[in-house]
């Protein structure tokens, strides 16, 4: 093992495994796990994985590379992902996609030199009546424009950025979002809105007797 | 009257709706102890007695699902939430659990309670970070008012909840892909039979359920089948999430009775974008074929827009007006299905591909008519001979946009590509 390991938390990896009837099913946030140490899935963490299974590190890289989140080089501190599935494309995905490849002068699943931020398409994110949607550390950036999408990674860039519209008060790094996706608690479930304007939109309607 | 009915989306308005303390004062909980005095079988009775259809696209009655659960065979039994909400236009499940997780936690507890299973799991799409972190907080917070773990409100019952986090696989909302990749495994479809109603996870009995219809079941034991049966259609019955998105001036969750149709949804959300028509539109998401304006009038639930050609789906309206190309939103979802097939089967894994090539070539003016027989072509070979239903839903698009506007695919190879300006499609050319 390398230095890599000194830094995984063999209690909270073994607390992981303790959430399933059989252990094999924690595979999955333990990568997430990895990546909230190491900023990707590294071999260390793919060794240190099928150790405590006790399966194959092949095992482990299969399940690691079927999984478009789990990456296997760096990502930046600030992760952005531009929808450009169907809906949010035609809207302004799309453009909001281009602008920002050229502002930041990096090709999709590039990553900035100060390695602040990177960049990449993404699939429908499940937020379509807040369109153009932009993720970043997989947060919700609703309702985006070029120009919002330009200062959120500005401000990211600058360690800065402004703060999800349907989120916490602030931005995580994708650090700290990938230990929330181990199952991990932050301590900011109650911050941020219960829900945006369009999610309230038909109970505002009936309410009014529309 | 209002022709909305919100049940589930009733106290979203509140800040705090979230929280344990809102559910229990807006009459959470209540449901749950309700249903743990009850018997089992009574209780699948009871759902199916309401007439509640899956909600995750299929539409399968729900209390049937539960009572394929073998009873007295001695086995563990599995309860299995479906929230890896990934097709596109679909945005029901995300929004309700961020404004009310402890609605799907008492619907788990009562679900797990009537098939007889001590172990429940929610599995939920990785990218949606604050979701997870409103969904885990309700669980840990139920497990510390003792409504989960240990002898569950103290009636001797034992049920845990764990939430399992997906990492980006559409192909995961697939039951059996659900499954495997719950296991530990790359999240591929299983063979049926055995369904997993027999051999499900962990080869033991299991019920894979949607979201909101797990989350439907709490309002169902409070108010009994006939107030849920009291809305809807003659085979659809109650009241569910429809979510409009896209051209339109307020797009949003509208909850309503089955049946419901899109001309009224979009009288209620100020209609199409100002200037604009309505061009084509999903009822239920990019796997249900296409409808355009002659279909306004559609009753909205399972049977009504099967009738009509296509599938309710998740109910995921996304609406188009006459500034977007077809090509261009077919190409991209067809995209989708190629990035997203799991890689299992050949008709899938090729024939998405190749589907991807001709469009693209299509839609950059350099295809020909015949490109459009070979399209329908593989389509007809995709459709129904691959191993799930991610293959059959990449057709939809393609065979349904071809149907209704056969002519805009050939403009795109009789003049010089598309005709379309991307520009005036998105929501910026609308602002200035």
């Amino acid at each position: 093992m390398t230095t890599t390991n000194s830094v995984l938390n063999m209690e909270i990896m073994q607390s992981i495994i303790a959430r399933y009837p059989r252990k094999r099913s924690a595979i999955m946030p333990l990568l997430h796990y990895v990546q909230s140490v190491s900023g990707f899935v590294t071999n260390e963490g793919i060794e240190l994985i099928a150790t405590l299974l006790e399966i194959e590190t092949a095992e482990v890289s299969a399940v690691s590379t079927f999984y478009t989140q789990y990456k296997r080089s760096a990502t930046g501190e600030y992760h952005i992902g531009v929808c450009t599935n169907t809906l949010c494309a035609i809207m302004g995905g799309d453009v909001i996609l281009a602008s920002l490849k050229e502002h930041l002068g990096i090709e999709n699943d590039g990553v900035t030199a100060d390695g602040k931020v990177s960049l990449e398409h993404i699939e429908c994110n499940a937020a379509c009546d807040y369109a153009p949607v932009v993720m970043a550390n997989w947060e919700f950036y609703d309702n985006q424009t070029v120009e919002s999408a330009k200062a959120l990674v500005d401000g990211a860039r600058a360690g800065n950025p402004p703060a999800p519209t349907r989120g916490p008060n602030r931005l995580v790094t994708f650090k700290e979002a990938s230990a929330v996706l181990a199952g991990l608690d932050d301590g900011l479930a109650e911050e941020g809105i219960q829900a945006g304007i369009p999610t309230l939109l038909g109970l505002k309607l009936a309410k009014e007797g529309k | 009257m209002s022709k909305l009915t919100p049940v589930l989306s009733a106290h979203w308005d509140q800040k705090d709706s979230f929280t344990i303390d809102a559910y229990k004062r807006n009459g959470g909980y209540a449901a749950a102890v309700k249903a743990l005095a009850m018997d089992p079988d009574a209780l699948i009775q009871l759902v199916k007695d309401s007439g509640l259809r899956g909600r995750g696209g299929a539409g399968f009655p729900t209390g049937m699902k539960w009572g394929f659960i073998p009873q007295g065979d001695n086995k563990e039994h599995y309860l299995v939430v479906n929230a890896d909400e990934s097709e596109p236009g679909t945005c029901k499940d995300m929004p309700l659990l961020m404004a009310n997780p402890h609605v799907l936690v008492e619907g788990v507890i009562i679900a797990a309670y009537a098939i007889r299973a001590k172990h429940a799991f929610i599995y939920i799409r990785g990218e949606v970070t604050h979701v997870v972190r409103r969904l885990n907080k309700a669980i840990a917070d139920a497990y510390k008012a003792g409504y989960l773990g240990k002898n569950v409100f103290g009636t001797g019952h034992d049920i845990d909840l764990v939430l399992h986090i997906g990492a980006g696989a559409y192909i995961c909302g697939e039951e059996t892909a659900l499954l495997d990749s719950l296991e530990g495994f790359r999240g591929q479809p299983r063979l049926r039979p055995p369904f997993p109603a027999i051999a499900g996870l962990y080869a033991r009995p299991t019920v894979v359920n949607n979201v909101e219809s797990i989350a439907a079941v709490p309002a169902i034991v409070a108010n009994g089948a006939e107030w849920y049966q009291s809305m809807g259609t003659e085979k659809s019955k109650g009241a569910t999430l429809y979510s409009l998105s896209g051209h339109v001036n307020n797009p949003g969750q509208f909850e309503a009775p089955l049946g419901i149709t899109l001309r009224e949804i979009l009288e209620l959300a100020g209609g199409i974008r100002n200037g604009h028509q309505l061009k084509f539109w999903t009822p239920g998401g990019s796997s249900t074929p296409l409808f355009t304006a002659e279909h306004l009038d559609v009753p909205l639930d399972y049977e009504g827009v099967a009738a009509a050609g296509s599938m309710l789906g998740t109910k995921a309206l996304q609406i188009f007006d006459e500034t977007t190309c077809v090509v261009r939103a077919v190409l991209r979802w067809t995209e989708f299905y190629k990035h997203e097939s799991c890689g299992k089967c050949t008709p899938c894994r090729e024939g998405t591909w190749w589907l991807v090539q001709i469009l693209r070539d299509l839609e950059e003016g350099k295809g020909s008519e015949a490109d459009l027989a070979k399209l329908l072509d593989l389509c007809d070979n995709i459709m129904g001979r691959s191993f799930c239903a991610l293959g059959d839903g990449a057709t939809s698009p393609i065979t349904s946009s071809i149907k209704y506007f056969r002519d805009e695919y050939i403009a795109h190879v009789t003049g010089a590509g598309c005709p379309f300006d991307a520009a005036k499609s998105t929501l910026f050319a609308e602002a200035k």
